[in-house]
């Protein structure tokens, strides 16, 4: 097949292929949970379900971190839930967490 | 648009980051950023790097497709909690917001969501805001390479988890409704000891959410 094209953008069929496949199966994931919502019948099980999943999705992401991350991780993830939840502003809370795991990896945490 | 803002510096070290590390692995430029562009998921993007090839066969397609997969899976979960916001859009918009779906608009989502917002443009203009730098900030970092500084140091890459558990606190509804939150802990700490990748994630979210399913319905005790 004519690589004219290609070469000067130094890639392959075989790199973009790929990189399709790998778009592909992102895209997926990201209609994934939608259609599957289009398609299953609604019941009240089903919405609790779907209330209790933003959290639990949270959950599931940043506690494994937390204990698995070092204490610079846990530390940071502590300060940045204590800033929120006296303050309730979000920007603050963060910038608070970033500082924190900043300052505890520059010290050797 | 204002809660997106102060994600954006860590985002652009977290892409240079992944322009970087392409460069290093012998991707070219055009490659990256349509590594950026198309797939535009950076934890994915990044594990890629590891399986990239410089020649493909059919076995190291499909292996860096189902790694993408496995990587974006929690995806579907988020998708699924956000489902009753994107079905208020249109077909063929939903299609296209869809495509900018990141960890980032979906937690600013599901606050927006939380403080009564309901405007579909939020979600989209994140996104649009979020796929630009991403695709923009691969070049330079492509280019600069070594002088991209280690995310670690910098703590970018708790970015995303500190905005995650900063939005937990906003969805605390009392002690009934954390039953599920405990539940996703243990299991996803436990999957995690055990199975390599990021299934926790997806794991531990299901887990949750079956046992939101089957406890009575929440009195609200505020």
């Amino acid at each position: 097949m004519s690589n004219h094209w290609l070469e000067p953008l130094g890639t392959s069929w075989g790199a973009l292929l790929a990189l399709l496949c790998m778009a592909a199966a992102t895209y997926l994931c990201r209609l994934g949970g939608v259609w599957l919502m289009d398609h299953l019948p609604p019941s009240p099980r089903l919405r609790r379900a779907l209330g209790a999943l933003p959290g639990s999705i949270i959950i599931s992401t940043v506690v494994p971190l937390g204990v698995m991350g070092g204490p610079a991780a846990l530390i940071a993830l502590v300060v940045a839930m204590l800033v929120m939840f006296k303050s309730r502003r979000d920007v603050l809370a963060l910038a608070a967490g970033m500082v924190t795991v900043a300052l505890l990896r520059r010290m050797g945490f | 648009m204002r809660l997106t803002l102060p994600l954006l510096p860590g985002i652009m070290v977290f892409g240079a980051a992944f322009g970087a590390g392409a460069a290093h692995k012998g991707l070219s430029l055009f490659e990256a950023m349509l590594s950026s562009g198309l797939v535009f998921a950076g934890a994915a993007q990044l594990v890629s790097l590891a399986l990239w090839q410089d020649h493909w066969t059919f076995g190291s397609t499909l292996a860096i497709t189902l790694v993408v997969f496995a990587v974006n899976a929690r995806m579907i979960l988020m998708g699924a909690a956000l489902h009753h916001w994107f079905k208020t859009a249109s077909p063929m918009w939903r299609w296209f917001s869809l495509y900018l779906f990141t960890d980032a608009n979906w937690i600013l989502g599901v606050r927006y969501h939380q403080d009564g917002g309901r405007d579909y443009g939020m979600f989209v203009g994140s996104g649009v805001l979020l796929w630009l730098v991403w695709l923009l900030v691969t070049v330079p970092g492509y280019l600069l390479g070594a002088l991209v500084p280690d995310p670690k140091t910098l703590g970018i890459d708790l970015v995303m988890p500190i905005i995650f558990a900063v939005m937990l606190i906003p969805l605390w509804k009392g002690r009934q409704a954390a039953m599920p939150w405990l539940v996703a802990a243990v299991v996803s700490i436990v999957v995690m000891q055990l199975v390599q990748g990021y299934a926790f994630i997806v794991v531990g979210a299901l887990a949750g959410a079956i046992t939101g399913a089957l406890m009575p319905e929440a009195q609200p005790d505020v």
